[in-house]
């Protein structure tokens, strides 16, 4: 059982989810979060944080390709324990569609 | 082990629960080379993941694998079974360590101070919780669950946490770690309907959504609200995230006051906006009697109409208190140490909900922590402190068996091999128990 960071996230990045975090299972790609399914307890602390509304537990509809997606990314990404750089325009992507497509970038966060 | 004397500086965090684990953490990082001893008074660590988490919540209690990393690192150990104020005193401490970080926690109930709020069948949180998740404090509770209805004060999450225990089929605590004691008392227990009262509207509960939905999950017992308590949305006044979270808590009070009471054996009834009067009982609990309350500007105030609940026992889930450890001062508030951003005085500092206050999540420990940890790096003066070799000989000499983080492996393999069923752990409820595992 985990959470999972989704869509919603990318370009966004506003991190509010990190605070809450007991077990420090945040993973920074570029433009996104995600969570290592392996470390994550579970326990939802992160859920309500996140203002884009992007963490969802591993039981919601959909969540089965995210949960695969956070594991893949997470071994790939760096550990994230603190908020960093939050980007300016963080706002205006929250409502935006399709940005798995378009805006994604697998890169991990610079270092 | 290595009970050093080496260059590097000597620090003893007194509670071995979260804010403990995530200070000793943080400090080996802002410190590299610090030797870092954590006095726990159970032998026993982890603190409330252990005696306050729902026993029922198991993966939440796997925050515990990082904690035991965090043990095992070389330069950090538990000494526990020891007892600050009891064993050692805090100026003891400050001879032999370079800065003391207090850790112990807010572990008192407030009282519920009404006329009857000393009855029999009155119980405070802290003690009600420690009793069913089997703390050597409580174990001997023997709480009079007797009767049909229990109350539940309070409007937090260690609200629901009672309420969905006292509510559940031994079939789904099967899988807990709930104390032997409790679960026994539990099923002979018939209670049919648990009322959690609040001061305040739904809309202020500080319940997490999460916990609200697991409530319309349950088994045998549904959850219900009386829908003209239950506003039709939030209000616009409030921040982004509190409309965010409120909402999504509306949803579960709105599909609640939709439930059908008779739909299940038990019910658990929300019941808001009242606040309590009186106990009432003949040499036990019989009913509290609760004075219907407003919110307006923030402020609860009194309507003068009354409403009463019969019920065997009246559980208070309304806040803790803090011990004055050492002496120290206590915030008016009741609820933490006086402190000033985690300095108490030069070398003495404090974290966790003994900070902060009885309020946040296992995670808000952590940056509490990292934060006083980079504070004691900023001011820190390492004298020639001879840390755990200057503690030993002390506790040794006042016959103090201290346990360390081998001796707690033993005890949870103990209880992990007396595990019947489906449960994960069968828990000692006794330091005694505990220390035989020892051979002490
Ligand atoms: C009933 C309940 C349920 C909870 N459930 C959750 C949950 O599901 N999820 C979540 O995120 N948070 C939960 N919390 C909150 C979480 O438990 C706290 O945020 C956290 O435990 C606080 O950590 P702490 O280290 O400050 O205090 P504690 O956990 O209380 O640890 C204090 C430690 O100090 C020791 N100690 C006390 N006095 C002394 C002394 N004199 N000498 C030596 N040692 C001493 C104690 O034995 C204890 O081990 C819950 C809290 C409660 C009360
Ligand atoms: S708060 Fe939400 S949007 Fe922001 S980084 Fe965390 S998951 Fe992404
Ligand atoms: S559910 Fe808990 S452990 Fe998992 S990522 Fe969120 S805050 Fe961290």
């Amino acid at each position: 059982m985990t959470y999972v960071v989704t869509e919603a996230c990318i370009k966004c990045k506003f991190q509010d989810c990190l605070q809450s975090c007991p077990a420090t299972c945040f993973y920074e790609g570029e433009n996104m979060l995600v969570i290592n399914p392996e470390e994550c307890i579970d326990c939802g602390a992160c859920e309500p944080e996140c203002p884009a509304e992007a963490i969802m537990p591993d039981t919601a509809p959909d969540a089965a390709k995210w949960v695969e997606f956070n594991r893949k990314y997470s071994a790939l990404w760096p550990n994230i324990r603190k908020q960093g750089f939050v980007p300016d325009d963080a706002d205006d992507w929250v409502e935006v569609e399709g940005k798995l497509e378009e805006h994604f970038s697998p890169a991990p966060a610079a270092r | 082990m290595t009970t050093g004397h080496g260059p590097g500086p000597k620090f003893a965090i007194v509670g071995a629960g979260p804010a403990g684990f995530y200070a000793a953490e943080a400090l080996d990082i802002e410190c590299p080379g610090a030797e870092i001893d954590i006095i726990e008074r159970l032998p026993t660590p982890f603190g409330l993941i252990r005696a306050g988490v729902a026993p029922d919540h198991q993966t939440t209690k796997t925050i515990q694998d990082a904690f035991e990393q965090i043990a095992q690192r070389p330069n950090v150990r538990i000494v526990g079974n020891v007892e600050v104020d009891r064993d050692v005193t805090i100026a003891e401490l400050a001879q032999f360590y370079d800065a003391v970080v207090l850790a112990s926690g807010a572990p008192d109930d407030a009282p519920l101070d009404v006329p009857g709020g000393d009855l029999p069948g009155v119980y405070g949180a802290a003690e009600f919780v420690g009793w069913y998740n089997a703390h050597p404090d409580h174990a001997g509770l023997e709480p009079l669950l007797d009767r049909d209805s229990v109350v539940v004060i309070g409007n937090g999450n260690v609200a629901i946490d009672i309420a969905r225990i006292l509510s559940k089929s031994a079939a789904e605590l099967a899988t807990s770690d709930i104390a032997a004691h409790a679960s026994e008392r539990l099923a002979q227990a018939r209670i049919s309907d648990v009322h959690i009262v609040g001061r305040r509207g739904p809309l202020e509960a500080k319940f997490t959504t999460v916990e609200l939905r697991e409530l319309g999950e349950l088994e045998e017992a549904v959850a219900v609200a009386e829908s003209h308590q239950i506003p039709d949305a939030v209000g616009s006044d409030l921040s982004p995230r509190d409309r965010r979270v409120k909402g999504k808590n509306l949803e579960c009070f709105k599909s609640f006051a939709q439930a059908d009471p008779s739909a299940k054996a038990r019910r658990i009834r929300f019941q808001f906006n009242a606040r309590p009067l009186n106990v009432l009982g003949n040499g036990r609990v019989e009913a509290i009697c609760f004075e219907r309350t407003r919110v307006e500007n923030g402020q609860v105030t009194g309507t003068g109409e009354t409403l009463e609940i019969a019920c065997g026992a009246v559980i208070s889930a309304i806040g803790y208190r803090a011990r004055p450890l050492g002496g120290l001062a206590v915030s008016a508030t009741g609820d933490r140490l006086t402190n000033t951003d985690g300095r108490i005085a030069p070398g003495l500092y404090v974290v966790g909900w003994l900070r902060r206050g009885p309020s946040g999540k296992i995670g808000t420990n952590r940056t509490d922590a990292e934060e006083v940890a980079a504070l004691i790096r900023s001011e820190l003066v390492v004298g020639d402190k001879p840390g755990l070799a200057g503690l030993k000989p002390l506790l040794a000499s006042r016959n103090v068996r201290t346990t360390d983080y081998v001796d707690w492996k033993k005890i949870e393999a103990a209880e992990i091999a007396a595990a019947l069923g489906g449960e994960p752990r069968r828990k000692f409820a006794t330091m005694h128990e505990m220390l035989a595992v020892l051979g002490a």
